[in-house]
């Protein structure tokens, strides 16, 4: 029920974000939005998600948002083109992933293959293999090291990529003038 | 904003209560919600926070600059040495179970360090990137560029 309010107000966020043209108000709606997401996850008992989804979502990029806002302008420029063909893709494209999720099963099923492959193990050996009683920090640190590891490297190439454009490009504006 | 007394003093406030909440979700990660990269979030947004209050000079007094860059490497570094460590201690790499006699309390520590790991690499990321875009908009005082 509540989950269903909240889906229904981020379909709001949504589609003003679309028709809104002042970028201050949409990064402000973004914000909502992703609160309203980290809510759905608290009320879906993912409580690491949802505080990631504040956190990051809600918090660090909105300021990161603000922050680009102030380099450019606060209103968004009419589009050159008319939007149909993206429009036509995007529509293709989200009707292939709903007819894909109609053969998903159902919602909070135990039955579904997800439940039936390694959770059963993680959820009854985990505690007693790893000491630790959060089982999403045990999958995270412990069974699935490997991945978090990758995961941590693209944090850092992220990182790096970003420096690295910014670096070259101030260097480039001192260069020039003189 | 620099002359809005409320928001220093209430910032100043806030700042000691969201660096602590951050430790707190690093270390009981483990019995509760949270971990590295939440703590790593919420410790940057500290900063960022400080930094938005009393001008980027301030916080870059308080997290230098070459500080923040060492992190952003330093956490995968740290990250991928306790894979290694397993292997000298004679498991696969990232194997926790060899890091200490008692397999379970090698798990513990094994999870802590990676953590860390994850900590210093997030904040570091998210720090710098706010560090360049801030950053740039105090260079660019010429309109239209």
């Amino acid at each position: 029920m509540i989950i269903s309010v909240l889906l229904t107000l981020m379909a709001l966020a949504t589609v003003s974000i679309i028709v809104q043209r002042n970028l201050f108000s949409v990064v402000i709606l973004f914000s909502i939005y992703s609160f309203l997401m980290a809510t759905v996850l608290v009320a879906l008992d993912a409580v690491d998600v949802g505080m990631t989804e504040a956190s990051v979502g809600a918090g660090i990029s909105t300021v990161l948002f603000l922050g680009v806002l102030y380099l450019t302008g606060a209103e968004e420029m009419k589009p050159l083109h008319r939007p149909f063909l993206p429009l036509a893709v995007a529509l293709a494209t989200g009707s292939a992933l709903v007819y894909g999720s109609l053969g998903l099963p159902a919602f909070s099923d135990p039955q579904a293959p997800i439940h039936q492959h390694v959770a059963p193990r993680y959820i009854h050996d985990g505690p007693r293999e790893t000491g630790v009683p959060n089982v999403v920090t045990a999958v995270l640190a412990s069974y699935r090291g490997y991945d978090t590891l990758g995961e941590v490297t693209v944090v850092f190439t992220a990182g790096v990529g970003v420096i690295a454009l910014m670096r070259a490009r101030r260097r480039r504006r001192r260069e020039e003038p003189k | 904003m620099k002359g809005y007394l409320v928001l220093r003093v209430i910032a100043k406030m806030m700042i000691a209560f969201m660096l602590l909440f951050a430790l707190y979700v690093q270390f009981h990660g483990d019995f509760g919600p949270g971990g590295g990269f939440q703590a790593g979030v919420i410790s940057a947004a500290a900063i960022i926070l400080y930094g938005i209050i009393y001008g980027l000079p301030a916080a870059r007094r308080v997290i230098p600059e070459w500080l923040v860059e060492t992190m952003v490497a330093a956490g995968v570094l740290l990250y991928a040495l306790v894979g290694v460590a397993g292997m000298v201690l004679g498991g696969n790499y990232l194997d926790y179970f060899v890091l200490d006699a008692d397999p379970v309390h090698g798990q513990e520590r094994g999870i802590f360090w990676v953590e860390a790991g994850v900590f210093i690499t997030v904040s570091g990321v998210m720090l710098k990137i706010f560090y360049l875009f801030a950053g740039r908009a105090r260079g660019e005082e010429e309109p239209g560029a």
